[in-house]
């Protein structure tokens, strides 16, 4: 399956639920459907943008698919090696394997770090897990990446600990103990978020190197659209565990559909004083999906709407026809290619 | 002519650590008059939060000023004893803190803090006046009035730091500084804040310092702006000439990294190497082991914050990239 159609990753039908705290001897009914029924392919090679507001669940994909965390239902199949593996039910040294094959970069460099590891026992850990090498490949191995990573002369940083280094430095270890293993896939988790924009720049540039040299397939999760926008082919939008939105990243950004992505998209202040964006429309801010009701879960922020919004499901992501572009909306061809009305912004 | 609210003059501010003298803030000079808004723009580390802090003298017990004055509404208060302080803070100069969600008091009511806060720096009032004025400021903020009977957790973050600015205008400061307060919210929350926020600086005719490593928030809440680096002034000018006609190879540098999800995409510049460590800070110009342009003259001198055009200031001896 997954191999005929070049998708490495297929995620169908994904649901992880966490049930609301009711005190300490009670058990609750409440769950909050941080993921809901979400369905995503990624291709080989390609890094496609998981971007949406706090708590809308792209953190809790991106865990599900390295498997950090367990789905509740719904399948996450991908292609590894030769074989495609379900990635919910491993076990044992089938479980091993895939965490070779998938690695996570995770944001915050200062606490993704043991302190009292150096930088080679650090980079070198997946190795000594999974049991590749001896030690003098290791340290080739780890000093190679390093300065693949831009951490040149490598002797001058493989035995130092974290707390030497900026948190620029960091994440570029950060990024070589994720290549290390080799993997296919890569979840990075808000990598650049926590550095200054002199550095990000940097280390943006890397990592866009680095995924095509090495052929890794990357899920970069992000607040950041305008980061998205320079690390991503593809972007998805997500609102409340649901991908809203989905679609090549300079469509997406020049004819969004999706009211949401409207409004995140002109949400975004731009680097340019003369620039007068449009006023975002949407009303109140983002809730907590417990126990959502059967309907459009973006409904009552959303301008357009209407009574069958109300009583209809949460709109499906599909056309049916392999459309590239897709959104999750009744509405969106009514209003397409209008920005969101109001006035414009001034600044 | 304006008010002159704020005059900086060859601020110099240290901090004393188990390593040595750490020079956070060096030779800083700007000034702000009635209803102008400036933003300190730079990465962590440079400073900006420093001079934020060391204008309201609110420096942790290691920092001293060094040198050089803070002139706010026309008195020096650089030598002021934290008794007289405490009546140019909230006064005349009132600070929102880029952690401002921990700012609230949980176990009071929301309306209550705010008054707690006029009853010691306003002269009486009588109930009614009172919460009038509260009420006119939840307004004022983009907030239902009807909340301030309301505890801090019932808020959400985006409430909370708009229920801390209610609180910064309370006792009508002539100047706000406004330290990242939208830094920890989701986009389109910040946005309708920055909204609210340029609305009532402007009604209030109040000066306001905008401190952010945000360039996109910068260029939209402020008139001016001075881009900070390594503790010093590097630039300053109008908004439009910093963005669009920068002088300063770090201020070129900083406006060519940022990405936008506007116009064409461009090929983003990326600064080799990271800020410099301010225990040992290089000699001359500070940005010189990072600039493109470097020459002898940089590494052995630091070159003046001079005015190049009228209003538009930077330091560089090599301005726009010039031999």
């Amino acid at each position: 399956m997954t191999s005929e159609n070049g998708y490495l990753v297929e995620i169908k039908d994904l649901n992880k639920l966490y049930p609301v705290s009711a005190g300490i001897f009670k058990t609750s009914n409440d769950f909050i459907h941080a993921v809901s029924g979400l369905n995503l392919q990624i291709r080989k090679g390609e890094s496609v943008g998981l971007v949406g507001e706090s708590g809308c669940g792209k953190t809790t994909t991106g865990k599900l698919l390295v498997r950090l965390i367990d789905p509740t239902s719904g399948n996450i199949t991908m292609r590894i090696g030769d074989s495609t593996v379900d990635v919910a039910h491993l076990r044992g040294k089938q479980l091993k394997d895939f965490r070779r094959r998938v690695q996570m970069i995770f944001q915050d460099p200062y606490e993704s770090m043991n302190p009292r590891l150096t930088i080679f026992d650090t980079i070198a850990e997946p190795l000594e897990v999974q049991g590749i090498g001896n030690i003098t490949e290791r340290q080739e191995r780890v000093a190679g990446l390093l300065e693949l990573v831009g951490l040149a002369p490598a002797s001058s940083f493989i035995f130092r600990y974290p707390h030497e280094l900026s948190g620029g430095q960091r994440q570029r270890v950060a990024v070589a103990r994720a290549l290390i293993v080799q993997p296919d896939f890569i979840v990075a988790d808000e990598p650049t978020s926590m550095l200054d924009v002199s550095v990000r720049t940097g280390v943006m540039h890397l990592m866009q190197a680095l995924a095509k040299q090495f052929g890794v397939t990357t899920l970069y999760i992000t607040h950041d659209l305008a980061v998205a926008r320079y690390m991503c082919d593809r972007i998805a939008v997500m609102y409340l565990g649901k991908i809203v939105e989905i679609g090549e990243t300079e469509e997406i950004l020049k004819n969004p559909r999706h009211p949401y992505t409207k409004a995140l998209l002109s949400a975004v202040p731009v680097p340019d004083p003369t620039y007068k964006r449009q006023v975002v429309n949407i009303k109140g801010r983002i809730s907590k999906p417990i126990n959502p009701k059967p309907l459009c879960r973006f409904y009552e922020r959303c301008p357009w709407g209407d009574e069958y919004c109300l009583t209809h499901d949460h709109p499906p992501l599909e056309d049916g026809k392999g459309a590239t572009h897709l959104v999750a909306c009744y509405h969106w061809e009514k209003y397409a290619g209008k920005t969101n009305q109001g006035p414009i912004a001034t600044n | 002519m304006a008010e002159e609210v704020l005059r900086l003059e060859h601020l110099t501010m240290h901090y004393k650590t188990r390593a040595g003298e750490l020079s956070a803030v060096d030779d800083v000079s700007f000034k702000l008059e009635e209803g102008d808004s400036l933003g300190l723009v730079g990465e962590s580390g440079c400073g900006k939060t420093s001079v934020a802090l060391t204008i309201l003298k609110l420096l942790p017990e290691n920092g001293y000023i060094k040198g050089g004055k803070i002139i706010i509404n026309g008195k020096d208060i650089t030598n002021y004893t934290e008794n007289q302080m405490r009546k140019v803070r909230w006064g005349e100069v009132s600070m929102v803190f880029q952690a401002a969600m921990n700012a609230l008091n949980p176990v009071y009511r929301v309306g209550d803090q705010i008054e707690e806060a006029m009853v010691t720096h306003l002269p009486p009032l009588s109930k009614e006046d009172m919460q009038a004025r509260i009420d006119e400021l939840f307004r004022l903020v983009g907030l239902d009035p009807a909340l301030k009977t309301r505890y801090p957790h019932e808020f959400s973050g985006g409430m909370r730091q708009r229920a801390i600015i209610a609180m910064a205008l309370s006792c009508g400061p002539i100047l706000i500084i406004a330290d990242e307060p939208t830094t920890a919210l989701d986009v389109i929350v910040q946005d309708s804040l920055l909204r609210e926020m340029r609305e009532f600086q402007k009604k209030l005719g109040m000066a306001m310092i905008y401190v952010s490593h945000d360039v996109g928030v910068i260029a939209e809440v402020s008139e001016r702006v001075g881009v900070m680096y390594a503790g010093r002034m590097a630039e300053l000018g109008t908004t439009a000439a910093i963005f669009h006609d920068p002088i300063h190879p770090y201020t070129m540098a900083l406006m060519s990294s940022f990405p936008s999800i506007v116009g064409e995409k461009t090929e983003l510049v990326s600064l080799p190497g990271e800020p410099p460590n301010l225990l040992n800070p290089p000699s001359g110009c500070r940005f010189h082991p990072r600039c493109p342009f470097a020459t002898q003259i940089c590494i052995d001198q630091n070159p003046d914050f001079v005015e190049h055009e009228p209003g538009h200031f930077a330091a560089c001896w090599h301005p726009r990239g010039k031999k």
